[in-house]
């Protein structure tokens, strides 16, 4: 009887747990859901409508339907910035974070004076766009440029890096990792939050540095590479200022990016719409790719207080 | 004794050994600062030198107090700090909110809204950018800070609610079942629980807020008008166009700008790194 009576209770105070826990859930997510109808839903919406329509900024728009759509999916161009961003995208992404784990590790280390190579690390982070580019510039011109004077240096011959449409990709790429900053910090402040504890519990064990890196710091770390993961792949999808100000998207179309493309239509072709379903077919791209890395997770990232567990 | 001795040895030579590398990537990751700092000491005609030289000569102080006379930077400087400190607040107390119902509550459609958070920056902005100002200028605040704050405030972006989730996410359940037991709020445990563990995270997301709203150039270029409403990200462009670009006063502003972030990342770093202290949970 006793024990019938405790579990009604128990029962009841769940039920008033989880409408409670609703509501403030509702609440505490309002300011986000208020501002998305205020200032970002509207502009989408729009969007969306304009990409099924002719609009040429200074004239009034015409709808032309579905057509768009059939017309961009007949554009080689389409087709091409679309392999040249995927090409970035999945080779640029991984190596981008795994040079970003490298110097989590490296600035995470207990020395005097760390504090000024994690600033020194972090610095391209900060340091304006446009100077960052011109430099490039420089540092792959094939005369005078940096990276073939090392080349040079240890005995192999200068490229034309990015006048050579096989190359102009790659060294994009590898003028990327200077701005591993942003995801340097992510990841130290994910190594910094686990317990120290478990290391200790580790050591006692007898486990050495690699056992201690593979069973603990990396599992606690997959909340901050998944962090990293997902939102590097939304930006690399949408990479566009180095292609605009270093190559405009040649040789040869090699570096014309979906962005750059698409920043063409807008605002020199003035062809808003097209412009339009281009956005809304990267947008659904990646939004797949987004839900399915979110599908996958569940076998990789590990979350200590998951709600699921 | 003798292997007291060698392991001391052995120490030696690995701290020499890190240092030693930390030293080469400190030195290849700093190119663009001192390509910075080397351009903003240069006469205009050295700017686009090649092959370029790295210590200018003669080295052209002067380019500082220049571009100090040549655009209002003083009041840029005031503008700037006020919105990036509206910005940053708002952005720290609505996203951490957001996170931690995103985090730690379980309401139904948590998962797909949790999507269309994150799918609000999946969309180019080219696209939104004329139907974005349409809503600011119904609203009437062109040419005032408010599209700069006020969006901030109502959730903070996608890109920090996220961050705040990832963290928060990995902090024990128990903890929460515990005050709850006590009879604390929802909104109590997210105050006086998860943020007092999350340090770090806040600390993080400070400075990237604070460091994206400072150097920010897009936005203020296409909602503040009147010159005395500009940020140093636009006033900047004052060495663009009026001047043919003078890229070693530029490059000397840029300096000035990004001077304070450098110190403020500098400083900050010791809140980023403190490391959650879980004292107490250890026998759990």
């Amino acid at each position: 009887m006793r024990v019938k009576e405790d579990s009604g209770v128990r029962v009841k105070r769940g039920r008033r747990l989880l409408w409670t826990e609703a509501r403030d859930g509702y609440l505490f997510i309002l300011p986000w859901i208020l501002g998305f109808i205020i200032f970002t839903a509207g502009p989408m919406l729009a969007s969306l409508y304009i990409s099924f329509t002719r609009w040429e900024i200074v004239t009034p728009s015409v709808w032309v339907g579905p057509a768009q759509y059939v017309k961009l999916f007949n554009d080689d161009r389409f087709w091409l910035s679309l392999y040249n961003t995927s090409y970035y995208v999945f080779i640029g992404v991984p190596l981008h974070l795994f040079m970003a784990l490298l110097a989590a590790l490296a600035v995470n280390l207990n020395l005097r004076g760390i504090r000024f190579f994690r600033t020194a690390y972090y610095v391209p982070s900060l340091t304006p766009v446009v100077a960052n580019s011109i430099l490039w510039v420089w540092i792959f011109h094939p005369n005078w440029g940096l990276a073939n004077a090392f080349l040079q240096w240890i005995g192999l011959e200068g490229l034309y890096w990015l006048q050579d449409p096989r190359l102009a990709k790659p060294a994009l790429i590898v003028m990327s990792f200077w701005s591993i900053g942003g995801q340097m910090v992510i990841l130290l402040a994910g190594l910094k939050g686990i317990p120290v504890e478990l290391y200790e519990a580790a050591s006692i064990d007898g486990a050495n540095w690699w056992g201690r890196f593979w069973r603990i710091t990396l599992p606690l770390l997959t909340p901050a590479l998944f962090f990293n993961l997902i939102i590097a792949i939304i930006g690399a999808f949408q990479v566009f200022t180095q292609a605009y100000i270093m190559t405009e998207g040649g040789p040869n179309y090699s570096t014309l990016f979906y962005l750059l493309y698409l920043f063409r239509a807008a605002f020199e072709n003035f062809r808003m719409g097209y412009a339009s379903a281009m956005a809304w077919v990267l947008f659904i791209i990646v939004l797949l790719f987004t839900t399915l890395q979110f599908a996958l997770s569940d076998r990789w990232v590990f979350y200590e207080g998951d709600l699921r567990r | 004794m003798q292997t007291l001795r060698s392991r001391a040895a052995i120490e030696v030579m690995l701290a020499g050994f890190w240092y030693l590398t930390l030293s080469v990537f400190a030195l290849i990751l700093a190119l663009p600062l001192v390509w910075l700092l080397s351009t903003s000491l240069k006469t205009g005609s050295q700017t686009f030198l090649m092959p370029p030289k790295w210590i200018p000569e003669p080295i052209v102080w002067s380019n500082y107090s220049e571009a100090f006379k040549a655009v209002a930077f003083h009041e840029y400087f005031w503008n700037t700090a006020r919105i990036v400190i509206f910005a940053t607040t708002g952005t720290l107390l609505t996203a951490s909110l957001a996170a931690y119902a995103f985090a730690r509550l379980r309401f139904p459609l948590r998962e797909p809204l949790f999507l269309l958070v994150l799918s609000t920056i999946m969309l180019p902005s080219i696209v939104t950018l004329i139907p974005t100002f349409i809503v600011f200028r119904t609203l009437g605040w062109i040419d005032t800070f408010l599209p700069l704050i006020v969006p901030l405030w109502f959730g903070g972006g996608a890109f920090n609610i996220f961050l705040f989730r990832q963290f928060f996410m990995t902090i024990p359940l128990e903890l929460d079942e515990a005050a709850r037991i006590d009879g604390a709020s929802n909104l109590r445990i997210y105050w006086g629980v998860i943020l007092p563990l999350s340090k770090p995270v806040l600390a993080t997301i400070a400075v990237f807020a604070f460091i994206h709203n400072w150097n920010d150039f897009f936005e203020p270029l296409i909602y503040l008008q009147s010159p005395e409403n500009w940020t140093m990200a636009i006033g900047l462009r004052g060495f663009r166009g009026l001047y043919s670009t003078e890229w070693n006063l530029m490059m000397a502003a840029s300096t000035a700008m990004i001077a304070p972030l450098l110190v403020l990342f500098f400083f900050a770093q010791r809140y980023f790194v403190s490391g959650i202290q879980m004292s107490g949970l250890a026998g759990r």
